[in-house]
């Protein structure tokens, strides 16, 4: 192994410290808890390494291997190559916080030029460099409503994902906060808006809807919405799909105080569901509430434009016990990922991503609705991710799909019983129309089995 | 030495671009929701893209660039060969909802690595979950609470740690809804057992404790305060930021600690990314195991992985999905290439560098060092004997070895120490660079005062005014 260079000089090294051998370095841990060795195999060549990777790789199938349809919030999409190109760039990569900002202005104002962007795709005013993920954007919203209002209810549509749900609850804990959900509309899969009227009260410090919503569907009953929310005095999270952003309003046109979202669609891997990309962006009059960290425009000692970190004091590096959150590290890569996926784009390339999503949606949608035994489960308008009803246990219908080399959607009705045989399917602008008629046509064959 | 490129780089909304009409956005959407305005971004060519991004990143001191002996941070080397094998596309798209048979090879790897890490710990159950290690330490705690209310003894509210912990710690601590009890460190450096005895008690959910700690000292007494823990029926959680210490030495879980995390992205090398993404696997007791999150990941007798759901009493889950496998996949990589003995060799060297670096600084008298001599993989260096002669703060010192075109040390951490230099030279560092660097510390503190003071000056840009950041908040390019 050669990571390690001064094992060549150590003899040298321990005389300066005028010591006789290594384990005199370590007198300080009692005889009793000491081992000798660890219980792992010799360290390989990195040429080994390589060739036992690629067998235990080759047990996978990537997008590329197969023809896939799972969505459920993450989904392939095509990423140019100058993506990796910045992001391998080890200057940028091998750097962790910019503490030292006078060392780290090029990844200081990436994160900023993130930022802008951001707050321009989501309407907000302000945006952190990011959280975790999507869902832990999610729980920290829940968390800073209930800081801002000092109430201590939080409501979400029942039609968001489990694993949000279970996540929501465990950070709700902490604080003590009751999350209450709301149910949806068996026709349109929109949120039933007289259950929120009859849930919201004086104690809802918040209320989170999705859009477009885990089944897919555009909620557009969004001014009604916004203003129950905002007669109540509670807070208003939008939940977003970033790809869905150059077609749709932002939400802070509608009257969002705080926008969460997963943004590894944007530039970043599906990678197995990890790294992952928290979008958080908010209202200015809510940014020392925000957690995470935020970088800053100022100037040095000459006058000139100089970036550095800012609002330290809500972090847990200066504020310990009463920091807004616990995050330190965060995705600072993915977020580069972002932002020079985003500039790739332009604004006229994020509307034809986000309109040949839309339209790849609607053509897929139409052409299973055709077919006989599937139909689109609910009538509200959606974007690239959709419901079906079949008439066999989806799960049955995957396994034949895989043996004809295509991955189908997500069945529902562990989730959700009452979606008895029905599948969420996703596209993208990876997908062409021989794709889909391949996938209809599979559909068909399989279904009659 | 590092030398930072030096350029104006405008904001991306800054460049010249040629003017394009503006689209009309119509779609078939809903009124309500179709977007009217055209997003205002930018539209450049790729050219101006990678220029740009390229400047700016010959304007970013990586761990590539030179040494960057972050205390507490261990910024080591990143193998190239992981960050290669983990671009691998049969890795890279994999959707973690496809068929259980076309995903074996990142299961295996997750199962390996949850036991690789279980031997290096001394634990009997890892979870691959957390994102970081501050989100180990809330998933700690959520398995703290768990297993006190199953023992009835839900009435245990508190947490206690030394002052001499991360700032994650107890952030994590009230962010999982405890209450903190911040106990004074003793003359050494270390944990103050009576202090600790008159502070446990029934109303104790759990003791936090870094081991080797942020003053880089070994608690020796490690086994003593595990048995006083344990009396007063709380658990005893580890900070593994320090692990990169004791590697192959000794294990947190023989110590007694009952949960454990570790940062993938320190000690096993995987890349911090500019601030992420990294890694903080969990790891625990068999007591504590049925409420790790879900799913787990099981390997039936025919050799097939599976996921596990089937936990009732498990605490859910504290992100999507099964962590951040990019990062567990490096880290995987590299243990395989280290072995057990590359490993031990790791600590070993690491404490050695250490040791050297603050012998040669404190030979020479300039600097100071508060409490016990021996330290693990780093030390901590007070500045207060330069202040008061020199008037040079421990601020001046980082900012002017950015001249000498070193990384600085983590300043100002841990609190007991005054005008704190936190300093943790990895092992993957040279003997040359560790020179190096001393000199220019012995070299800076005989400097005229006024020199380090007005540094730096060979960085891309020079000392960055942060309080006027924070007074005059311009926070996106809308309000430049």
């Amino acid at each position: 192994m050669n990571f390690i260079p001064n094992s060549s000089v150590k003899p040298l090294m321990l005389k300066t410290l005028r010591l006789d051998k290594i384990e005199d370095l370590f007198l300080d841990i009692p005889q009793k808890i000491k081992i000798k060795n660890l219980n792992l195999s010799d360290g390989l060549s990195q040429q080994d390494t390589e060739k036992k990777l690629r067998k235990i790789a080759a047990k996978n199938k990537s997008y590329n291997d197969f023809l896939s349809f799972l969505g459920g919030g993450i989904k392939p999409h095509y990423i140019p190559a100058v993506v990796k190109s910045i992001t391998s760039r080890s200057e940028f990569y091998t750097a962790y916080t910019p503490y030292q900002s006078e060392a780290s202005q090029g990844f200081l104002q990436a994160m900023f030029e993130y930022q802008s962007m951001i707050a321009e795709i989501t309407g907000m005013d302000v945006a952190n460099c990011s959280l975790y993920d999507g869902i832990t954007s999610l729980s920290e919203a829940a968390l800073m409503c209930t800081r801002i209002t000092k109430k201590k209810t939080f409501i979400i549509p029942c039609n968001i994902s489990w694993e949000k749900k279970v996540v929501l609850t465990n950070y709700a804990k902490g604080p003590g906060i009751k999350i209450k959900e709301i149910s949806y509309n068996d026709k349109t899969g929109k949120i039933d808006i007289d259950d929120l009227n009859k849930k919201i009260d004086d104690d809802t410090a918040g209320v989170y809807l999705e859009n477009p919503n885990f089944f897919g569907i555009f909620e557009d009953d969004i001014n009604k919405i916004n203003k129950i929310v905002k007669d109540a005095g509670s807070i208003f999270v939008v939940g977003i799909d970033p790809v869905s952003l150059g077609i749709t309003k932002s939400p802070g046109e509608y009257g969002a105080d705080i926008v969460i979202g997963e943004g590894r669609a944007l530039g970043n891997q599906m990678n197995f569901g990890g790294s992952s990309l928290g979008i958080f962006a908010c209202k200015n009059e809510f940014l020392r509430q925000m957690p995470g960290r935020i970088i800053g425009i100022t100037t040095d000692s000459d006058g000139k434009r100089a970036f550095c970190m800012t609002l330290q004091t809500r972090e847990q590096h200066i504020r310990r016990a009463k920091a807004t959150s616990n995050i330190c590290t965060n995705e600072g890569l993915c977020a580069l990922a972002a932002v020079v996926y985003i500039s790739w784009l332009g604004s006229e390339g994020f509307f034809n991503l986000s309109k040949t999503n839309f339209e790849n949606g609607q053509k897929l949608a139409k052409l299973i609705d055709s077919l006989s035994g599937f139909k689109l489960r609910f009538n509200g308008t959606h974007f690239n991710e959709f419901v079906v009803e079949g008439s066999i246990d989806p799960k049955k219908l995957n396994k034949r799909l895989l043996q004809k080399e295509i991955q189908g959607g997500i069945s529902l009705d562990d989730f959700y019983p009452e979606l008895k045989n029905c599948m969420l399917i996703g596209t993208s602008e990876i997908h062409s129309d021989e794709d889909f008629e391949r996938f209809a046509s599979t559909l068909k064959e399989v279904s009659n089995v | 030495m590092y030398k930072s490129a030096t350029y104006d780089e405008p904001l991306l909304n800054e460049l010249v671009i040629s003017k394009k009409e503006k689209k009309n956005l119509y779609t078939k959407l809903p009124d309500s929701l179709q977007r009217k305005k055209n997003i205002d971004i930018p539209d450049l060519d790729e050219t101006q893209i990678v220029r740009h991004f390229h400047r700016l990143s010959q304007m970013n001191y990586g761990i590539d660039s030179g040494i960057y002996p972050l205390g507490s941070c261990t910024m080591k080397y990143n193998p190239k060969i992981c960050e290669e094998i983990a671009s691998w596309e049969r890795f890279t798209g994999t959707h973690p909802c496809q068929d259980i048979s076309t995903i074996q090879g990142n299961l295996q790897i997750m199962f390996e690595l949850e036991r690789m890490l279980c031997e290096i710990t001394g634990m009997d159950y890892f979870s691959l979950q957390p994102a970081a290690g501050a989100h180990g330490e809330f998933l700690g705690m959520m398995l703290t609470r768990a297993y006190h209310e199953d023992r009835n003894e839900g009435f245990r509210d508190e947490v206690i740690l030394p002052d001499t912990s991360h700032g994650t710690n107890p952030a994590s601590v009230t962010v999982a809804g405890y209450k903190l009890i911040e106990i004074p460190s003793n003359k050494d450096g270390t944990v103050d057992l009576d202090v600790l005895k008159n502070t446990l008690s029934e109303k104790t959910a759990c003791f936090m404790l870094t081991n080797p700690n942020t003053l880089g000292i070994f608690e020796s007494d490690i086994l003593k305060i595990s048995k006083m823990v344990h009396d007063a029926g709380a658990l005893l959680y580890y900070d593994g930021a320090n692990i990169n210490a004791i590697m192959g030495k000794a294990r947190p879980g023989d110590m007694g600690f009952d949960i454990v995390h570790l940062n993938l992205h320190k000690t096993f090398a995987t890349p911090h990314g500019g601030g992420g993404p990294g890694g903080g696997p969990v790891g625990v007791k068999i007591k504590l195991e049925k409420f790790l999150p879900i799913p787990r990941i099981g390997k039936t007798k025919e050799g097939k992985y599976i996921f596990d759901y089937d936990a009732p009493e498990s605490i859910g889950k504290i992100r999507a999905y099964y962590g951040n496998f990019s990062v567990l996949l490096k880290a995987y990589i590299y243990i395989l290439m280290m072995g057990g003995n590359g490993l031990r060799e790791a600590s070993e060297i690491a404490v050695l560098n250490s040791n050297y670096m603050k012998k040669k600084i404190l030979d020479s008298n300039l600097y100071e060092m508060p409490f016990k001599e021996l330290r693990k993989h780093e030390f901590v260096l007070s500045c207060e004997k330069l202040k008061q002669e020199k008037g040079i703060r421990a601020m001046d010192i980082a900012k002017r070895l950015l001249d000498y075109g070193f990384h600085p040390p983590t300043i100002y951490f841990p609190l007991i120490v005054k005008e704190a230099l936190m300093i943790e030279p990895p092992e993957t560092e040279s003997k040359e660079d560790l020179d190096r660097y001393v000199d220019a510390l012995i070299k800076i503190a005989k400097e005229n005062p006024e020199i380090v003071k007005a540094s730096p000056n060979n960085t891309s840009v020079k000392r960055v005014d942060e309080v006027n950041a924070s007074k005059n908040l311009v926070l996106t390019w809308k309000k430049v």
